[in-house]
């Protein structure tokens, strides 16, 4: 995982390589310059030896510039080297999830998308941060501070035998039983999170029904589970930097009576004392680095894992970019089709089915009937579990699959505009349409009388997901965007529900007699919407239960028989 | 929805957020602090005391012993002692410090979360129509886990390097005023540096914060309509166009972080140069005041020096922690902008009072669940209470209305509903009829004209008795994450689990439930994913059965529901509707036709009223909307 997470560090692995390097520059300078320090103050302030004095600070001022210089370098390689890892996770996400299939995209699911894009990208930039910053430069000071207490201590350096492992241990004990409280209180967080979200989006219903002192004792719960957690996490974690005080100043006094009998023996000297109590606070606040950039990796651990789990997931479906490239006509057959999603119980079964190109055909059927899912399997959507499905007399699956897509357009049934512009917007199906193309489009779609009633006309602006248009507007835009493609086969999956059935009927006359050759398939709740296709197909559990024209179905269909006379009967006057 | 940029907006006057920062923390607290205080000086103490005992300990035990046979090592031991004495003092006390501070800082969070909440909830509508959901989540996410850093850690850390400055800046004007004042340079120098990099520093994280928003936004607007984007093809173009904004994404942060983690580097150096500049300052003084004996001496210098790197280091530290001060101080005034935010009023004084009915007519208050409700309605002149009966009697008198002051979108609206009354409002989207509805409950409140409910004036009425009984099933149903029990319950919480199927059934909802893995206690997550539209507005249906109002909303759905289940919910509705007055915003046509009167809303005004063969026999907006010539929605 560390491996698919790491290549993505790519052009910016120089700046990767090259922080560490800077950090040890700029931690050489600082374990130089404090020794520096003490020489002024020993030998030339000491002695008054002026010269002295200025050649040192003149050497200390260049020490200083240098760490100066090594910090900024550091400072900005690490910037880049995160960031970028950070850019380059997010593009090879969004290029794998823009390749995944329809089936991948539902056993994600949006909104989890959504998160492994944006949050675990931060988590897991800034524990990539950390790593090359601190996780190299504490090592490296530990290790140059412990060279530097043999050098000068020797045998002092026994002390340090017995404290490290303490400290090893009671950073592990710290940080470990914390890190389970910090853990439960983020969990606590979803629960918190998820009160405060459902109150602001049922705020209506909360004041409605007189719910605000429930609802308070709801969040109430949530709060006080993040209380409890981090303050013990806290307090837990309060206990460190006593630990850790305690530790040190017990070596400060083993090493003052050990130094005291060394020195009294002459095999040492003060002013090597001196700096060992120096080296002594780097070394072991260096163990506490390294433990404080354990907890952070741990923390983004589980985003790490997310993102690997996008970035190694194969697209489930074969573009096949060799295949056929061109639809010779709208003719559709299926051939004892069935279907389940991801391997469970089958959603369609048994469907045999012959559309001649041109026709016009309704699908109609209860919710759950497998409506959608027939048609989803002609613009290849999702595969066939088996059984063939062919589309101009090639099984789809011979077809290159953008080509397919562009011959066999479908309007969804949740169907999106992107924020941008009307035009923009109906590009998507052609984005080399010309303005004549559009306004053909617009009229089949019947978009031409509101887009003209518009200030702006097609230059009008989308809100994301077209919110500023009606339900029965954007719809249209989606008829009208999904014609541009100049399709063979045109699906429209629900995609006239709000609109009023005058201009649902106009839209249906319009694509009879101007879209001359086009197959189209129309579901619908409405029947007035399908009555007078060429064939009508009635689904009920994933199998087809009738195929005929309208009258053929009133004659023999109960069923049908009895939705007709309700929806005729509640409906009105228009049928 | 437009996107807020988090924590990248600078705090307005971070002084004053400061100040009521510290009232909340140690307002009700006050000994607390005080302990917080004097731990702080200990601590503080016995840090100088032993920063400077390694140096006195070589100088005074180890130097004399140097090179003495067989040396009394007993002073050595009980100077140690003493030390170990004083630094265990000094752990346990910022031990103690530091608990001390995670319980009140915790406390403190807790209870402005929780003021944030019921703020949340006392709010009128207006200011959810205003201010879009992100924005608000970001000030309980975000804002609040910024102002934890702050109190939880930065706000001891401050206050420990404020009171070691001082104490060192005391002892450092004591040694030398001369040197104090190279050193004051040093200050001023390091302010204006870190000052310069902060402000360009959070320049840079506006403008990253503002592009994350948009690349996040891009994220989240594409993930949404992925299939729309491979149903069209469209998905190398949309890599095209995500990777543009991800690499302006990379400069910005790039930029931001660069800035960010110069600060470090920066103050320590300036550190260091302050120190040579000491050193130099300090001989040239030294020579100039006559040598080391007769002015300044050696061991003042050294120590001056030592003092002056304590300080640098203090000074680092609180320079470090500025960057996290501001923003949390941002975030803290934008919890205040909410918990300042004026709440619902409500001056109702008649309220809703159980009674039993004597068979005289006569009303009389009881405590006990009597299944009888009256308006129990003090009188401001000294008469005696008097009650009215409940019944479901709404009467509109010109009424106008604007969501904001001069805008009126609702004009001149009258209208008439005897209990059990059925009013139907139709008409296009943004012709006002949720707005009407909205008044009835008094999200909003009218700005001129008069609602009465059973003859009483709803400003009169205490909201929660008001709202009580009016039932409202809304456009979109909200679930919330719970049992299916218990959200039919949301509608009257001392209902049994009889009464809780009882209404279930009436709603047509008890069937599908039945179905359902764990039937009742069916948990619900995310708004009910689970459920179908349809489904949603059974129980939608069920919870205003539950609560058995004598008024009734209903504001249709529009999103399509398959024709069963439609049936379904109509025959529900019609069940729900009997015997209750009832408002319906009617988006299909089909349910409007035997309601007792009909408004036809456009603009704000009612232009047409009247029963449906009334209306048809006009061939006015209704009849043209009916035969379907004009679109509802």
């Amino acid at each position: 995982m560390l491996r698919i997470l790491l290549s993505r560090v790519r052009e910016y692995r120089i700046y990767a390589f090259i922080t560490p390097l800077f950090m040890v520059g700029e931690v050489a300078m600082e374990v130089l310059i404090p020794t520096m320090m003490g020489l002024i103050i020993d030998v030339g302030v000491a002695a008054s030896d002026m010269d002295y004095i200025i050649r040192m600070s003149v050497l200390l001022v260049l020490a200083a510039m240098l760490s100066l210089s090594f910090g900024m370098l550091g400072a900005w390689s690490a910037a880049k080297a995160s960031s970028g890892f950070a850019t380059n996770i997010r593009r090879d996400e969004y290029a794998r999830i823009m390749d995944f299939s329809f089936s991948d995209v539902d056993r994600f699911s949006t909104s989890s998308l959504i998160t492994r894009m944006t949050t675990d990208v931060q988590n897991v930039q800034m524990a990539f941060q950390m790593m090359i910053r601190i996780f190299v430069r504490a090592p490296i000071m530990f290790i140059f501070a412990i060279i530097m207490v043999y050098h000068n201590g020797g045998s002092l350096s026994a002390v340090f035998a017995v404290a490290i492992p303490l400290v090893i241990c009671a950073v592990a004990i710290i940080f470990g039983r914390s890190h389970g409280y910090f853990s439960r209180a983020f969990k606590g967080y979803d629960t918190f999170n998820r009160v405060v979200q459902e109150n602001l989006n049922g705020i209506r219903t909360v004041k409605a029904y007189v719910r605000e002192e429930e609802e308070l004792g709801k969040f109430s719960e949530s709060a006080d589970v993040i209380r409890r957690n981090f303050e013990k996490g806290q307090k837990m974690m309060a206990a460190l930097s006593p630990v850790m005080m305690t530790i040190t100043f017990a070596c400060m006094i083993a090493i003052s009576y050990i130094g005291a009998k060394l020195i009294n023996i002459g095999s040492m000297e003060t002013g090597e004392l001196l700096s060992i109590y120096t080296y002594t606070g780097q070394i072991l606040s260096s163990l506490v680095m390294v433990g404080m950039v354990i907890v952070m990796f741990s923390i983004s651990w589980a985003s790490m894992i997310r993102i690997s789990e996008v970035l190694s997931t194969e697209p489930s479906m074969d573009p096949n970019p060799d295949g056929l490239k061109d639809v010779p006509d709208g003719s559709i057959v299926f051939d004892d089709v069935s279907f389940g999603y991801g391997g469970s119980s089958k959603v369609l079964s048994g469907i045999s089915l012959e559309i001649r190109s041109g026709e016009m055909i309704g699908i109609i059927g209860p919710t759950g009937s497998g409506k959608t899912t027939l048609v989803s399997l002609i613009a290849r959507l999702y595969d066939a579990s088996s059984g063939s499905v062919r589309v101009g007399g090639h099984d789809v699956r011979e077809y290159e699959l953008a080509s397919l897509r562009n011959q066999v357009s479908v309007v969804l049934q949740k169907n999106t505009l992107f924020s941008g512009t009307v035009e923009e917007n109906l590009r998507w199906g052609n984005a080399d349409a010309t303005a004549e193309e559009i306004r053909w489009a617009s009229d089949v779609a019947s978009v031409t009388p509101f887009i003209s009633a518009m200030k702006d006309g097609f230059s009008s602006h989308v809100d994301q997901g077209g919110t500023n248009f009606s339900g029965g507007q954007r719809q249209r835009l989606c008829i009208a965007r999904a014609l541009l493609k100049k399709p063979r086969i045109l699906i429209m999956d629900d995609s006239t529900s709000a609109v009023d059935t005058a201009t649902d009927a106009a839209i249906r006359r319009a694509l009879r007699e101007d879209v001359k050759g086009l197959t189209k398939i129309i579901i619908s709740q409405r029947l007035s919407s399908v009555m007078d296709a060429d064939k009508i197909i009635v689904m009920s559990s994933g199998r087809i239960e009738d195929i005929g024209t309208h009258d053929e179905l009133m004659a023999r269909n109960a069923g049908y028989r009895t939705l007709y006379e309700t929806q005729m009967r509640g409906g009105g006057l228009d049928a | 929805m437009p996107r807020q940029q988090r924590g990248g907006t600078p705090a307005k006057n971070p002084v004053k957020a400061m100040k009521r920062v510290l009232s909340i923390v140690f307002g009700k607290r006050k000994a607390q602090f005080a302990f917080i205080v004097l731990c702080i000086i200990i601590v503080a103490f016995s840090t100088v005391y032993y920063s400077n005992f390694l140096g006195k300990f070589i100088d005074g035990y180890v130097t004399p012993i140097i090179g003495v046979k067989d040396p009394d090592f007993a002073p050595i031991i009980r100077a140690l002692f003493q030390f170990a004495l004083i630094v265990s003092v000094s752990v346990a006390f910022s031990y103690v410090l530091q608990r001390t501070m995670v319980g009140i800082s915790q406390k403190t969070l807790y209870d402005i979360r929780m003021d944030m909440f019921r703020k949340l909830e006392s709010l009128p509508i207006s200011y959810f129509d205003r201010n879009p959901h992100g924005t608000i989540m970001s000030r309980f996410s975000n804002d609040t886990d910024t102002l934890n850093q702050l109190i939880s850690n930065s706000l001891v850390q401050l206050m420990q390097a404020g009171i070691t400055l001082l104490m060192l800046v005391v002892a450092m004007l004591m040694n030398s005023l001369l040197m104090s004042a190279v050193v004051a340079v040093f200050v001023f120098i390091t302010i204006k540096a870190t000052g310069s990099i902060s402000k360009r520093s959070g320049r840079q994280f506006s403008i990253q914060q503002e592009t994350l928003a948009s690349v996040n936004g891009y994220i989240e607007e594409m993930m949404n309509g992925q299939r729309v984007i491979k149903v069209f093809c469209h998905e190398e173009k949309s890599k095209e166009d995500f990777e543009k904004l991800d690499m302006e994404l990379f400069r910005s942060m790039s930029k931001a972080n660069t800035l960010a983690n110069i600060m470090g580097p920066v103050t320590m150096n300036l550190g260091n140069l302050q120190y040579v500049a000491l050193v130099i300052a300090g001989a040239l003084f030294v020579m100039l005041t006559g040598g080391w004996s007769a002015g300044y001496t050696l061991g003042a210098l050294a120590a001056f020096l030592q003092l002056s790197r304590a300080f640098s280091n203090n000074v680092n530290q609180m320079s470090q922690q500025m960057n996290t001060v501001l923003l949390a101080l941002a975030g803290a005034e934008r919890i205040f902008e909410i918990l300042d935010e004026k709440s619902e009023t409500d001056d109702g004084y008649v309220t809703l009072v159980n009674v039993t009915e004597g068979p005289d007519g006569s009303v009389t208050e009881s405590s006990a669940h009597t299944g009888h409700w009256a308006w129990k309605h003090p009188h401001k002149d000294g008469s005696p209470v008097t009650y009215t009966p409940l019944r479901g009697d709404i009467v509109m008198i010109d009424v106008d209305f604007g969501y904001v002051p001069g805008k009126t979108v609702l004009h001149d609206i009258s209208l008439y509903a005897k209990p059990g009354q059925k009013i139907a409002f139709v008409g296009s989207t943004g012709a006002g009829k949720t707005t009407i509805t909205n008044l009835l409950n008094r999200f909003y409140d009218i700005q001129d004209g008069k609602i009465r409910f059973d003859g009483i004036n709803i400003n009169k009425i205490r909201k929660a008795d008001l709202r009580h009984s009016l039932g409202m099933i809304l456009q979109d149903t909200n679930l919330f994450t719970g049992t299916i029990r218990e959200n039919i319950r949301f509608g009257r919480l001392d209902a049994t689990d009889e009464e809780v199927e009882a209404a279930a059934r009436l709603a047509n909802a008890h069937d599908f439930i039945m179905m359902m893995p764990d039937g009742y206690d069916t948990m619900l997550t995310n708004n009910g994913e689970s459920l179908s539209q349809g489904q949603r507005q059974l129980l939608s249906i069920a919870r205003a059965a539950v609560a058995d109002p004598p008024v009734l909303v209903m504001d249709e759905a529009t999103s399509s529901i398959d024709t069963y289940t439609e049936a379904l919910v109509q025959d529900g509705m019609d069940k729900l509707m009997e015997n209750r007055t009832v408002f319906v915003i009617a988006h299909r046509l089909s349910t409007v036709r035997n309601s007792n009167a009909i408004m036809v809303l456009d603009h704000g005004h009612i232009i047409e009223r009247g029963d449906h063969d009334q209306l048809i026999a006009q061939k006015g907006v209704y009849y043209r909307l009916y035969t379907g010539a004009v679109e509802l929605d």
